[in-house]
């Protein structure tokens, strides 16, 4: 154990900083739940993309840095310490980028990993159906191979798709064989949204912006070669996308960490009125402690993969510990922010309530995007602990 | 940057769990709680020739010269078996305090007999109020008004209190400075009363680790295997949950005292701040894992019977054992409320 950067990698921490230091946007970006913002984060994905900084552990031929794992950490933090903007296209770079390197033939890496990364083509996520929420085994929507073999035809409908409204492809999971049962005879498709047959209907989340939507599949035609593994091996595919994203790139430490420190900073600039609810003192040194605790862990885990160890149910683990100790810290910034709390950030009266709300609102969802935290518990008993399943 | 054991380090610790887990049987700790003593002589002298009384004793004393980190793996295993022999205090607190007090001939008496088993040394510090296992020590250091003195046995006297915990031995002791030999005082005794309460903490937080994952043992075999409406309990999701809870935060409680642990091996300034942190979050999980355990046990938890409660009750004990949450809580605070606190991404190591 030696919990100290070495030379490289220090010298690595200073050449993040000073590359987003001269380019992330003095004025913070629109919401990308708006056309405008989302524009705006497609333009900054491409500036990342030209400094070679937007997936940098993918592997250098395919434009990325072949980051190790304490790289991508290290980046990460200087990402969220200089305030730089969200990704909008999380769901290609971490999650089917990584796949499509698995799973994908070399034609079909070289045809989507490069709009992937400039930010032309941004990507949504297709399994949830209005039927199979937790229960992604339940799939229904229909992709049946045509009579010559060329492409498939999908019909159906998916749901709570995020980014799709103004995303430009759609990867997930369709039933090819119609006689099929749970995870069987599911086949991983990527589809352009500009095909004929689909409607995108946007549904307003609670703040009120179109963040998801709803897919609807009307006699999709899509071409063979976007079928990514081979047909009815859509399941491994998948969970091999949700191991990257349950795993340990969905979120950084460094979002939590920079949560606490603002937490700590909002205490101590209301400590007079905060401390007259013993409790808040707590829950702040507390966040502190859990975030430092989520970074520690991610640490661990990191160099345990580094050195050859495989991901198991620190999944679950890592899903259910940010995602609670998101909703916790934000519910303390509320409070210390007292009636200012729920004013929205530009009422008149609001005063310096920064981001607290819109955070507290989307930390709502956390316990739920990912597998439910009810279901990752599930998985730690059984699968960590070994309890019986029936 | 490695946040992980060496190969070495981990080896140990699978040889020396192997060994407890064989040889501090429920049934023996039982025994034990039998006798006038509730220590054993064999035992102590098992673990010495396994190298673990002299684990932090320089090797020219015949002991390892390891450091905490060394042993924060093997105080885990001591905590899965509920040992009551005090070595995980020998290790952490007495030996690495005797070196610091820079006496050199009390070093060079009692040293090489830690090492090799023959003695003990037990420490007191004031934030416990009372001594654990003074009475089988060979030698007493204690505090005492700001000074830390060394005690002959035969100088002190003891006064037995009875934990719930019946594997802890805890006396008041009481002794005369004049009859003591002065080790330090003022602000060298200040530092070494908070180097030991450090170790002392590190150790604590370690076995609750141990602690809390010998409960989530315990219960899943339990809930295994007792069946209720036809089916084995454990599949019932209330009780899969109160299980997967204790589970997660275990993962969350082991990083912090590894770091603690690291930060003292490395005299890192942090140190009192990382070991807060560990034995705050470390007995907090235990202290889950004990209610937990007791809820799937049912009725069979709240007996004398059922081993549960030989760890329940060590979990009980240590929450306040080298300084309770509010002591720890406020380390913590002082750290990160003060101005010039360094917080945020990127600013852990
Ligand atoms: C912000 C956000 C973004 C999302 N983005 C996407 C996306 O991009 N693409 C996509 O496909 N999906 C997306 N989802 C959907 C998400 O994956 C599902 O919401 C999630 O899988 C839960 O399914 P459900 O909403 O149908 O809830 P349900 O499955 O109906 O669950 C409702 C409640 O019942 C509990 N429950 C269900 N089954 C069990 C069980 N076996 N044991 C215990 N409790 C159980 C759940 O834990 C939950 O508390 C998103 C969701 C949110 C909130």
């Amino acid at each position: 154990m030696k919990l100290e950067y070495t030379e490289q990698q220090n010298a690595f921490r200073e050449e993040v900083r000073a590359w987003l230091k001269a380019n992330v946007p003095a004025e913070p970006l629109k919401s990308f739940d708006t056309e405008e913002g989302f524009q705006q984060h497609r333009e900054w994905e491409a500036k990342l993309y030209e400094g070679r900084w937007g997936m940098i552990t993918w592997p250098e031929e395919m434009g990325g840095r072949g980051a190790d794992l304490l790289q991508w950490l290290i980046f990460e933090e200087e990402y969220y310490a200089a305030g730089a903007p969200l990704r909008v296209n999380q769901n290609g770079i971490f999650l089917l980028g990584p796949t499509l390197m698995e799973y994908g033939t070399e034609q079909q890496k070289k045809r989507f990993l490069n709009g992937m990364a400039t930010g032309k083509d941004i990507w949504c996520q297709g399994w949830s159906e209005p039927n199979a929420g937790s229960d992604m085994a339940a799939i229904r929507s229909r992709a049946d191979l045509s009579e010559d073999g060329s492409h498939y035809i999908i019909n159906g409908q998916k749901t709570w798709s995020t980014r799709a409204v103004w995303a430009d492809w759609c990867f997930g999971m369709f039933r090819t064989d119609p006689e099929s049962e749970r995870h069987h005879g599911l086949t991983f498709i990527l589809v352009p949204l500009d095909s004929e047959g689909i409607t995108v209907r946007p549904i307003p989340q609670l703040d009120g912006l179109p963040g998801f939507a709803e897919i609807f599949f009307d006699n999709v035609k899509v071409p063979v070669d976007c079928r990514l593994g081979g047909e009815g091996d859509g399941w491994s595919v998948a969970m091999a996308t949700a191991g990257f994203e349950r795993g340990l790139m969905l979120r950084s430490p460094a979002r939590f960490q920079e949560t606490a420190r603002r937490l700590v900073e909002l205490y101590k600039a209301n400590q007079q009125s905060a401390d007259e609810d013993s409790n808040i003192r707590d829950e702040v040194m507390r966040a502190y402690m859990d975030a430092e605790a989520y970074c520690l862990t991610t640490y661990q885990t990191a160099c345990r993969l580094m050195q050859g160890g495989k991901i198991g149910a620190e999944a679950s683990t890592n899903k259910i510990f940010w995602s609670e100790l998101d909703q916790r810290m934000h519910a303390t910034g509320l409070k210390i922010l007292a009636t200012r709390g729920e004013l929205e950030p530009e009422s008149p009266d609001a005063g310096e309530v920064g981001k607290w709300l819109d955070g507290w609102l989307f930390s709502q969802s956390g316990s739920i995007y990912a597998g439910t935290n009810e279901i990752q518990r599930n998985i730690i008993a059984e699968r960590l602990l070994g309890m019986p399943r029936k | 940057m490695d946040f992980t054991f060496s190969e070495d380090q981990l080896l140990f610790q699978e040889s020396v769990r192997d060994f407890l887990v064989n040889e501090v049987t429920p049934e023996k700790i039982r025994e034990l709680w039998q006798t006038e003593s509730g220590r054993s002589d064999a035992l102590w002298a098992q673990l010495a020739e396994l190298g673990l009384t002299g684990m932090t004793v320089p090797e020219q004393y015949g002991g390892l010269g390891m450091n905490e980190l060394d042993f924060v793996l093997l105080a885990q295993e001591a905590g899965y078996v509920a040992l009551s022999e005090p070595l995980v205090n020998s290790v952490l607190v007495a030996a690495p305090l005797l070196i610091e007090a820079g006496n050199t001939q009390l070093a060079d008496e009692w040293l090489a007999k830690m090492a090799s088993g023959e003695a003990r040394v037990i420490v007191g510090l004031e934030i416990n109020k009372l001594v654990e296992d003074a009475h089988c020590a060979d030698l007493l250091l204690l505090e005492k008004a700001g000074a830390v003195y060394a005690v002959n046995p035969a100088e002190a006297s003891l006064r037995e209190n009875k934990s719930v915990d019946p594997g802890r031995k805890l006396f008041a002791v009481e002794f005369e400075a004049s009859t003591a030999v002065l080790l330090a005082d003022g602000e060298q005794a200040q530092k070494l009363i908070t180097r030991a309460l450090n170790r002392g903490a590190l150790g604590v937080a370690a076995q609750a680790l141990g602690l809390a994952q010998r409960m989530i043992d315990l219960s899943v075999q339990y809930t295994s295997e007792r069946k209720q409406f036809g089916v084995a309990i454990g599949s019932f999701q209330a009780v899969k949950h109160h299980m997967a809870n204790i589970a997660f935060r275990l993962e969350y409680a082991k990083t912090p005292v590894y770091r603690a642990a690291y930060a003292l091996a490395n005299d890192l300034k942090t140190s009192s701040e990382n070991v807060s942190h560990a034995k705050l979050v470390a007995c907090e999980v235990a202290d889950l894992a004990a209610k937990n355990s007791i809820q799937v046990h049912g009725a069979m938890g709240y007996t004398w019977e059922v081993d549960l409660h030989i760890f329940m009750k060590r979990a009980w004990a240590f929450n306040s054992n080298y300084g309770t949450a509010g002591f720890h809580k406020q380390r913590v605070a002082t750290a990160i409320f003060n101005d010039g606190a360094q917080l945020g991404a990127g600013k852990t190591f």
